[in-house]
């Protein structure tokens, strides 16, 4: 019997509010070391916590949007460890009970399929500093600006059963958190990252040894991560080394493709928690609730489901313009300045998607506006171009030389439409190849794409195609 | 319910305190009493009560998403043992 994967995600989502959690501090990001830290944020004796109020809503916002029941009667507790970066000696978080308690997200697999992936919970908790190792001989430096930033953890069961499906599940979690506005998932500067636990067993059976995976901060690492720690236990308990296989933290390293172990004292994880007499609990009533529900904007999978039916998407299509908040709108924009959502879908899925992906950008830093989108496929829409030169205009706008029209009047791309002008060019063909013109008429039909060629080196690649077709076809049969 | 040696070890050991050898058991026993008190009280029924925070019925209050606090970085470092580029120093922690 095959091994079966199991996995589950904590994932950490920064909240993107203008204050840390419990203190007045800022949390921009990048800021010169502990200038954004208060006497709070550095544990000083006498300073008490005061939650912000952002930040409860943003978490109710997420649990609407999993479905997910709202903690009414929420309170934080304290999560115990020592460690520099943390100077209270806990980290004031939620244990017994989360603001968010279960609910579901449904990802899309790669066959079409779409799979339910239970939320356990979501619980708000502040975030630790940062230690900088690199630069210091017997020491480290502590930068306690990302202390007591908000952040949501949110938690799945154990319901993910392939790599594939955990970066499915990370990535809709992701679309979700923007759309809502409550963190910038930015990986790169730790706004979004992720744990993965993960075990193997063979189906039927209870399920293995798990191992954490902390601190994945890229889609590509999830996956990379999640490969090699199945591989690693598999080889184990093939090799009757499953004894060798430990409930244990691990760090994924990038460079080496691996994971290694993190830490070795198994009591580094008796947490020891209480709930925190800082604070007292918070109570959401059905009337705060009400207030983020009325402020939710139209969700992903809703979406989707309206570009289906509204614009006759498929659901492919569909499915590739939800990924975020920006490109939804840019979609609507497009499609309605255009009168034509196929045509709007596929370029903005085709061309404009495969120059995003080549230049490694988001879609919302796209260099052309929907408006000059709306331009460019009005001039395909109207034969002025072709596809094929509508690429090299889309080129030339990326590269900022402007709007769509004064691209195709200073390249001279306008596309030759007049029947009249294509018959005098193929004209000119056919009586200069007299050769492939018998050919083609003794039956040899290949001999086509030769005159095609021709006729669109002659017009500089400006003739309709379609017109050159015809044209080409009534002249040749004679 | 009682606490024993191994245990007053372990708490201490994660609390970072330091508890001489002749001390330990001397501990056990004070824990352990504290945990017989806290045995009388759960012999209440307290079924569908949630626990009591505040004697008042009072509730957290909450703050404005609001930046209050400005950079008091300078005054904050001079009483650090040690500072470098406005990083505080400790001793080496490697995760």
């Amino acid at each position: 019997m095959e091994w079966e994967t199991v996995i589950g995600l904590e994932i950490h989502a920064q909240l993107a509010t203008n204050s840390k959690i419990f203190s007045g501090s800022s949390t921009a990001y990048g800021a010169e070391p502990n200038t954004q830290a208060s006497l709070l944020d550095l544990a000083m004796p006498g300073t008490l916590p005061v939650l912000n109020k952002k930040a409860v809503e943003f978490g109710i916002k997420l649990g609407l949007a999993l479905g997910a029941e709202i903690g009414k009667h929420s309170v934080f507790a304290r999560k115990n460890y020592f460690y520099p970066d943390l100077p209270k000696g806990y980290q004031i978080s939620q244990y017994e009970f989360p603001i968010v308690g279960k609910g579901q997200l449904d990802i899309e697999l790669e066959d079409g399929t779409v799979k339910r992936i239970g939320i356990t919970r979501a619980h708000l908790e502040e975030d630790a500093g940062k230690s900088v190792h690199e630069g210091f001989v017997n020491q480290s430096g502590i930068d306690l600006n990302r202390a007591s930033t908000p952040l949501l953890e949110i938690v799945s069961e154990p319901d993910i059963r392939s790599a594939k499906e955990a970066v499915a599940y990370v990535k809709k979690m992701h679309s979700l958190v923007r759309y809502l506005g409550i963190c910038d998932g930015n990986m790169q500067e730790g706004s979004f990252r992720c744990d993965v636990n993960v075990s193997v067993h063979k189906p039927g059976t209870p399920f293995g040894t798990r191992v954490e995976i902390k601190n994945l901060n890229s889609f590509r690492f999830i996956e990379r991560a999640i490969h090699h720690e199945v591989a690693r236990h598999i080889d184990l308990i093939e090799a009757g080394k499953g004894h060798l296989l430990v409930q244990e933290t691990r760090l994924f390293d990038p460079d080496k493709g691996e994971t290694r172990s993190m830490r070795s004292k198994e009591d580094v994880n008796d947490y020891r928690y209480f709930p925190d007499p800082d604070l007292l609990p918070i109570l959401i009533t059905d009337a705060d609730i009400d207030a983020v529900r009325a402020d939710l904007p139209e969700l992903p999978d809703a979406k989707k489901a309206r570009f289906m039916s509204e614009y006759g998407l498929s659901a492919y299509d569909a499915g590739l313009l939800v990924q975020s908040r920006e490109e939804g709108e840019y979609f609507e924009a497009v499609a309605k300045g255009s009168g034509d959502a196929k045509l709007t879908a596929n370029w903005m899925n085709g061309e404009v998607a495969a120059r995003l992906n080549r230049a490694e950008l988001a879609f919302e830093q796209l260099p052309i506006s929907a408006e000059a989108l709306v331009g460019l496929l009005k001039r395909i829409q109207d034969n002025t171009i072709s596809g094929k030169m509508a690429k090299d205009v889309l080129e030339a706008m990326w590269q900022g030389e402007g709007d769509a029209d004064s691209v195709i009047e200073a390249k001279g791309l306008k596309q030759i439409t007049d029947n009249s002008a294509i018959e005098a060019i193929i004209d000119e063909i056919i009586a200069a190849n007299p050769e492939q013109v018998a050919q083609y008429r003794s039956g040899k039909d290949k001999v086509f794409g030769f005159f095609v060629g021709q006729a669109m080196k002659a017009s500089k690649g400006k003739a309709n195609p379609a017109t050159l077709n015809d044209i080409l076809k009534q002249k040749l049969a004679g | 319910m009682s606490i024993s040696i191994d245990e007053v070890k372990k708490v201490a050991n994660l609390a970072r305190l330091a508890v001489s050898e002749d001390k330990v058991s001397e501990y056990a026993n004070s824990l352990s009493n504290i945990l017989v008190l806290a045995d009388q009280l759960e012999a209440v029924d307290t079924t569908g009560i949630l626990p009591l925070a505040n004697p008042h019925d009072a509730l957290q209050r909450l703050r404005e998403d609001v930046v209050t606090e400005t950079n008091h970085r300078a005054e904050y470092q001079k009483i650090a043992p040690e500072v470098e580029d406005g990083l505080y120093l400790v001793p080496q922690v490697i995760d």
